[in-house]
């Protein structure tokens, strides 16, 4: 997506904004590229106190009176509210009161005074025109108590509106609470919806493929195409490759899609007979962690992405399995039954300092968040079925986030450990869900089929 | 078919009618083999009926039924091989399973052509990571059972489906007992 930042006097007519020739030169050099001038402004909205700002975010205003550009207008507006609610950073003005109020027809005629009787901290409002290969949208947030441009103007063309939203998200999100969202984000998780059928099998089993969606469930796209089981995604670092377990040469092998150049590598490629299940990255993306058999027992082991230097972590006759990397690349958590049960362990990257980190009934699939926090989530067994528990590493405490609606298995956090994608049985087939790290702001991604072992992109 | 059998006994008396209508005068006839000889001097003699062939036995016992002669996906739809189920959350063989696998050795060694794929499978109550060992450890136990009443470990290959492919998508322990299990696929013949 491009993203222009462009000069705009305040007080020039709308029209006038899309004028990029004879712009105004700021009077000193902005910290931008030279090739955006700009007056862009960037200070932060705060609520009364420590309270998060109460915000108003108006449906963007469409310029032109097609119905088109009306409807992308309203597509943006309400896609940057749930962007906005997702991190619960600001507190919204009821959408059902935004009807009491005159609706803006431009910048220039917000009715501040009614929104700042609403107790309206800020408020973010946008234009948007057609324009070559899509629209053109305006943002800008305004302190609404002194009426003056918080944040902005800022300009983004793109043909896809929830992409713009979601670019608005992320930006608001860091200017004005230092957070780094997760607007932009993807999910990537197996499914059986394609509804293909497996040849040559006696029971006429349904083959699973690796699928793609927005982190709000949005734009599902397919990945993998081969009629076998293609399970457990993970993306790389770098949210061009694709990580997981597939069946395509019979057993159990790890392979890695390069999504954008549409290539394919085997890691566990050689002559080692035995399985190969759920590779999980190094964060420098470099390497993969996964379990294998080749010696005759599932161990964890570690290989270079390219399938190189393979060697083994973990050495017990027990099941070691569902590795993943510390943020610092240092340590692999891991799923183990040395003791009878599986429970959670920690290793070093280097194979030393073994520790167990859970005495519960049955757990796995731990996942480790991101700094600030220091945390591992997981799927514990509390009765028939799993809940999600989260172990906080410093305290030693534990939390538990879902409490026996359907059976959750399979956390994966997002890039700013604030959310946590797990599937859920809860709605009937197996479908991945969001929630908040406290269990709050439950959100059904998928609707078709049986949806199972998410990730969320970095 | 039959009506078309009776079509042609039907067309055959009618040219023996028109035969012996043209044939109407009681005169004394030609020799006829001297006449057809003349006509056909080239045709050779018609072959004696074929010797019916002597019935190939084969070194094997003579198979009573109709496994050696199926194909591998009519074998797989009906198997021979009869799968072996687990107790919840275990890979142990127990006395029914090793029974189980004592009839399928005895097929292995009857058929000793044959090379088999074991899938390991669990039931949902397990997590769908952990199970992928649970059902690989089933299926190698299974494997080294029939490996240890002398079955070639070369015609056994593993692979493990974790909770991928339940047999009864069921949610009661009857289902799930059917789901535990491991699975006896006929690769080669």
């Amino acid at each position: 997506m491009m993203k222009h930042i462009f000069t705009a006097s305040l007080v020039m007519g709308v029209l006038a904004v899309w004028s990029h020739a004879a712009p105004q030169q700021p009077p000193q050099p902005p910290p931008q590229p030279p090739t955006s001038p700009q007056t862009e402004i960037v200070t932060k909205i705060s609520g009364e106190g420590s309270a998060a700002p109460r915000l108003v975010v108006l449906d963007f205003i469409a310029l032109a009176a097609d119905a088109e550009t009306g409807a992308i207008a309203k597509t943006i507006g309400q896609v940057l509210w749930d962007d906005l609610n997702f991190e619960r950073e600001f507190a919204f003005i009821p959408r059902d009161v935004y009807a009491t109020v005159p609706r803006a027809s431009s910048f220039n005629d917000i009715p501040f005074d009614r929104w700042r009787e609403l107790n309206a901290d800020g408020l973010v409002i946008g234009t948007v025109q057609k324009a070559a290969g899509g629209v053109r949208v305006e943002m800008r947030l305004y302190n609404v108590r002194t009426g003056q441009l918080a944040y902005g103007p800022r300009q983004y063309d793109s043909a896809n509106a929830r992409l713009i939203a979601h670019t608005i998200s992320d930006e608001l999100h860091d200017s004005q609470r230092g957070l780094k969202g997760v607007a932009r984000t993807k999910i990537t998780f197996d499914s059986d919806r394609a509804g293909e059928r497996m040849a040559g099998t006696v029971e006429n089993r349904g083959v699973k493929d690796i699928f793609i969606a927005d982190y709000d469930g949005e734009n599902p796209r397919q990945i993998t195409s081969n009629k076998t089981l293609n399970i457990a995604p993970r993306w790389s670092p770098d949210g061009r490759s694709i990580a997981y377990t597939s069946y395509r040469r019979g057993g159990a092998n790890v392979f890695i899609s390069n999504i954008f150049q549409g290539t394919l590598v085997e890691v566990t490629q050689g002559p080692k007979v035995g399985e190969n299940w759920l590779p999980a990255w190094s964060p420098d993306g470099s390497r993969v962690a996964f379990t294998s058999t080749r010696d005759g027992n599932p161990e964890i082991y570690v290989a270079n992405r390219d399938g190189s230097n393979i060697h083994r972590l973990t050495n017990h006759p027990g099941i070691d399995i569902s590795p993943t990397w510390s943020p610092s690349g240092t340590q692999i958590a891991f799923t183990s039954d040395r003791t009878g049960s599986p429970q959670i362990w920690i290793v070093g990257a280097d194979g030393l300092g073994l520790q167990r980190k859970t005495s519960e009934s049955y757990c796995d699939k731990p996942t480790w968040s991101s700094p600030p926090y220091n945390e591992i989530a997981y799927a514990s067994r509390t009765g028939p079925g799993f809940d999600i528990k989260v172990l906080d590493l410093a305290t030693g405490q534990t939390r538990q986030l879902t409490f026996g609606e359907g059976s959750n298995e399979s956390p994966a956090f997002a890039p700013n450990g604030r959310h946590v994608v797990f599937t859920s049985t809860r709605a009937g087939k197996t479908h991945v869900f969001t929630m908040a790290r406290d269990g709050k702001n439950v959100r059904q991604l998928t609707k078709a089929g049986n949806n199972e072992k998410p990730d969320w992109s970095k | 078919m039959k009506r078309r059998t009776a079509l042609v006994i039907g067309v055959a008396s009618i040219v023996g009618t028109v035969a012996c209508h043209k044939n109407q005068p009681p005169v004394v006839r030609p020799t006829p083999t001297a006449t057809t000889t003349a006509a056909t001097p080239s045709r050779p003699p018609a072959p004696p009926p074929p010797v019916p062939e002597p019935t190939i036995v084969p070194p094997e016992p003579v198979r009573d039924d109709a496994i050696a002669s199926a194909s591998l996906d009519d074998l797989n739809k009906n198997s021979p091989l009869k799968p072996v189920f687990f107790e919840y959350d275990s890979d142990e063989l127990s006395q029914t399973a090793q029974q189980t696998l004592n009839d399928n050795a005895a097929l292995l060694k009857k058929y000793a052509t044959w090379t088999v794929t074991i899938e390991g499978h669990c039931d949902e109550r397990g997590t769908a990571e952990y199970n992928l060992a649970l059902g690989e450890r089933r299926a190698v136990n299974a494997r080294a059972y029939l490996m240890s009443l002398g079955i070639a470990a070369d015609r056994l290959r593993t692979v493990s489906y974790g909770k991928e492919f339940p047999f009864d998508p069921g949610r009661s322990e009857e289902s799930f007992s059917k789901n535990r299990r491991a699975h006896f696929v006929i690769t080669a013949k």
